[in-house]
């Protein structure tokens, strides 16, 4: 790993430990937590769009399968907290895996297509079967038990999540710079040198989708059960686009840049939370202004002023 | 048995009427420029809201529907203007993003400045509606079918006829060629996307008395929309028109036969199979790349 | 037997007849040339043979297995290495990593371990690291080590290639036009390399329109026209061939 890098997960790190001791009340803590559930999703995201050099517009679907998986299989069936999140990872591989093989053939537009085609129609399906999933209301989540333990304050949410963001930075960051994530962005480069050294595009395409759509199901999961509550908007066609955004906004390819997107993109809803409708128009514009003017995103436009690599 | 058939299949051809209009304005701006218009739908969407605003201000119907479309075509040039010609040469996700990013703020205006109710408009020529074989069909399906119909023939003679036309059409096989020749391609560009937003007001002002609409009508219209153009083939304005009224049909009989609640899923389904098997659509060629 | 054998090989787009019925062998070892006027259809011989177009008829056998239609990185896994002629550089890359991405398939690709830094990993991160910075010395790339690939220049780049290409370890490798675009020094300093390679051992396969550079360094020529073979042989023979004055319009030596 560069020395930069080192600096960012340090200062990461740093900044975890000290937040719980400087925010005045729950509702920061609260949104510290929010913040950090997306980082980890916009990672992984980042990982297929920044690196891969994929799209993906349907990822809020896999969010909505371990969401789901948490709340149902346990509510229904019984389940183990832990081993809901485990189906619903698994069955996440299962759909991704099945449905990225014959669209990674595709370039483009037609790839997002699939990829919005697909979130659309596991948001219907959450929406309909109502039966087991409480259809467009919603259903409770029950709390996750680890030995007994029940994760219930904000403070224990917080611990955990912020030490799996430290984990999810420090493992990207290192298959980053891995034979595995050269050919990754050697893929992103150019696809028929990645080829000719012998990288099976193909493969690496739906490993990558796989891989961050299973990121994206365990989040899902646990926003679950940090919120206690889940609805079929969480897995919509918008959230989709919001998760983007925090990519393309703090920085395609840069995991720290993630990080920025996540913080930037969660605030902004709740500072706009008293303008109705206003939200989607902010939206929309911060999505229109990046692409135009920071196309690369915030924090590698930052690093490239200030001279560092990374 | 025959009069449920039928009365799928009308429904399934009005509503493929609209994601027609949808799928060819696609196809204008994708020829034209390669950018794949996910902003389509608001389109759609503003000439019903727009067509419903100015006929509940008073004024009369025709100059309310002829509002409805012309400013809808100059948001189309704004649009161009504003958000698509600053990054000319970006690469695809690039352009998807930033077009996603203009419906979003189109909407929410929309959603901001009306409201989030329901509107219709009262049908052309009633809503007595006709029986055929057993099925009942509205009027204003008629109309749908006719104006739609209209519309696809003048484009036909438009771009086979017309110098304009044809200059589009150079445009989007080669814009460097056409360029070279001497067509203005910037104006190509905006024309298309005029051209476009004014044949989604159409559908939208078309399709409101039967469907109503409101501010968020237009998200699924325009990605059902694009999964007409993509099942006729990206760029083929014949494919377009058919694809269109294949989604529409498929997606009523599958809403009728299999489930209504899976209504909204079936284009999207539809979408996947295409892209599994037929990435090209009904109508569209192969390519190599040079390397 | 010969390395690589070519059997009647074809391929048409539409109705353009891009390599029609081509026939020839290549030894181990060798440094063989591929020359031909523009459009001859070099490019798309070598597109074929690595495995980025597929033939529509033919045969290519190399060490006796039949390969045509495989795909470039199943090529790739058989020890066949390939230049471009308009660059294919990961420019979102530095110019170290762009070697290091030569040496994939001799690497433990494996996405848990590389998550978790395992240590073998890593090791043989830092080996190849050293690999790659000894091959950029060797196409005379040193000062570039630390370089980003975007910002270097054309010629140099067309060495990076090479040195990605090397990091294959290749049984064979197809250079097309190494020295395209290149001014005079940088095309010796191509021509030194090219040398380097084939006294490596490697076998080398060329395209080249520098008709000083393919006399000096090629064991065999092979003269595409109009997609067809004109002729194949020495250099002395090819040189005195009428049908290959008769194609260049009068090109020298």
């Amino acid at each position: 790993m560069h020395k930069n890098a080192y600096l960012g997960l340090g200062l990461v790190i740093a900044v975890l430990l000290v937040l719980p001791f400087i925010l005045p009340n729950s509702y920061y803590m609260d949104l510290a937590i929010r913040m950090a559930i997306n980082a980890i999703i916009v990672i992984g995201l980042n990982l297929l769009i920044g690196f891969a050099g994929q799209i993906s517009l349907g990822h809020a679907g896999f969010l909505g399968i371990g969401a789901y998986a948490s709340a149902v299989l346990p509510t229904h069936f019984g389940f183990h907290p832990l081993l809901a999140m485990a189906a619903g990872a698994a069955a996440t591989a299962v759909i991704a895996g099945v449905v990225a093989k014959p669209i990674f053939k595709l370039k483009g537009n037609y790839l997002a297509m699939a990829t919005l085609g697909l979130g659309i129609i596991i948001n219907i399906a959450l929406r309909n079967e109502a039966q087991w999933t409480g259809g467009p209301d919603g259903m409770a989540v029950p709390a996750f038990a680890l030995f007994g333990i029940e994760l219930s304050s904000d403070k224990q949410w917080y611990w955990v999540v912020a030490s799996l963001l430290v984990i999810s930075v420090w493992a990207s960051l290192n298959i980053i710079d891995s034979p595995f994530g050269r050919a990754l962005r050697a893929l992103h480069g150019s696809e028929v040198a990645s080829q000719v050294v012998g990288v099976n595009i193909a493969r690496y395409k739906v490993s990558i989708f796989v891989l961050s759509a299973v990121f994206a199901s365990i989040m899902g999961s646990i926003t679950a059960h940090y919120i206690g509550f889940v609805t079929p908007n969480f897995a919509d066609f918008f959230h989709s686009i919001e998760l983007v955004t925090m990519v393309v906004v703090g920085g395609m390819a840069s995991v720290f840049g993630s990080i920025v997107g996540a913080v930037l993109l969660t605030a902004l809803p709740q500072a706009l939370a008293t303008f109705e409708g206003w939200e989607t128009v902010v939206f929309g514009s911060v999505l229109m202004l990046c692409m135009i003017f920071l196309p690369k995103g915030l924090v590698p436009t930052l690093a490239a002023k200030f001279g560092k690599g990374d | 048995m025959l009069s449920q058939f039928l009365q799928f299949l009308f429904s399934g051809i009005t509503v493929g009427a609209t994601y027609a209009l949808a799928a060819l304005g696609f196809t204008l701006i994708y020829n034209a420029s390669n950018v794949i218009n996910f902003a389509q739908g608001e389109f759609i969407m503003l000439g019903g809201m727009l067509a419903v605003l100015f006929a509940q201000m008073g004024l009369p119907l025709p100059i309310a529907l002829l509002l409805a479309i012309v400013i809808p075509a100059l948001v189309g040039i704004f649009m161009e203007k504003v958000a698509i010609e600053p990054v000319k040469g970006a690469d695809t996700v690039s352009l998807i993003i930033i077009t996603i990013g203009a419906s979003l703020v189109i909407r929410g205006l929309i959603q901001v400045w009306l409201g989030k109710g329901t509107f219709s408009l009262p049908a052309f020529s009633g809503d007595e509606p006709i029986h055929i074989l057993g099925a009942t069909l509205l009027p204003q399906s008629l109309w749908v079918l006719a104006i739609t119909s209209l519309l696809v023939i003048s484009l036909w003679y438009f771009f086979s006829k017309t110098l304009t036309g044809k200059a589009m059409l150079a445009t989007s096989f080669n814009r460097t060629a056409a360029e070279l020749v001497g067509i203005n391609t910037n104006f190509v560009l905006f024309l298309s996307f005029a051209m476009s937003a004014g044949l989604g007001a159409v559908g939208g002002i078309l399709v409101t008395p039967i469907t109503m609409t409101s501010y968020d009508v237009g998200i699924m219209l325009g990605l059902k929309g694009f999964v007409a153009a993509v099942v006729g083939g990206l760029g083929n304005g014949l494919g377009a028109v058919l694809g269109g009224l294949l989604v529409g049909i498929l997606e009523a009989m599958g809403a009728g036969y299999i489930s209504s609640a899976y209504k909204d899923a079936m284009p999207f389904v539809l979408i996947l199979f295409i892209l599994f098997f037929m990435p090209r659509g009904l109508f569209g060629g192969k390519s190599t790349d040079r390397v | 037997m010969s390395l690589l054998e070519v059997k009647d090989l074809s391929i048409h787009f539409g109705g353009v007849k891009a390599v029609q019925n081509v026939s020839f062998n290549i030894d181990a070892g060798i440094v063989y040339s591929v020359i031909g006027p523009n459009g001859a259809g070099k490019t798309t011989l070598f597109n074929l043979i690595t495995g980025v177009y597929k033939p529509t008829a033919g045969e290519i056998r190399l060490d006796g297995e039949l390969i045509q239609g495989k795909s470039p990185n199943e090529l790739a896994e058989r020890g066949v290495a390939r230049t471009f002629q308009n660059l294919q550089i990961c420019m979102n890359m530095s110019a170290l990593e762009n070697v290091m991405v030569g040496a994939h398939l001799r690497l433990d690709r494996n996405v848990f371990k590389a998550a978790m830094r395992w240590p073998s990993m890593r090791r043989r991160d830092n080996e190849l690291r050293e690999e790659a910075a000894e091959l950029m010395k060797f196409v005379g790339l040193e000062q570039y080590v630390h370089a980003r690939s975007d910002a270097m220049s054309y010629g140099v780049l067309k060495r990076l290639e090479i040195a990605r290409a090397l990091a294959m370890k290749p049984r064979v490798i197809f250079l097309d036009e190494p020295a395209a675009g290149l001014n005079p020094k940088e095309t010796i300093e191509i021509d030194r390399l090219v040398r380097k390679l084939a006294d490596s051992g490697i076998t080398v396969v060329l395209v080249e329109h520098d008709m000083k550079m393919v006399m000096n360094l090629s064991d065999r020529i092979l003269v595409l026209d109009y997609g067809k073979k004109l002729t194949e042989g020495t250099c002395a023979e090819v040189r005195k061939n009428p049908d290959v004055i008769a194609a260049y319009l009068g090109a020298h030596a």
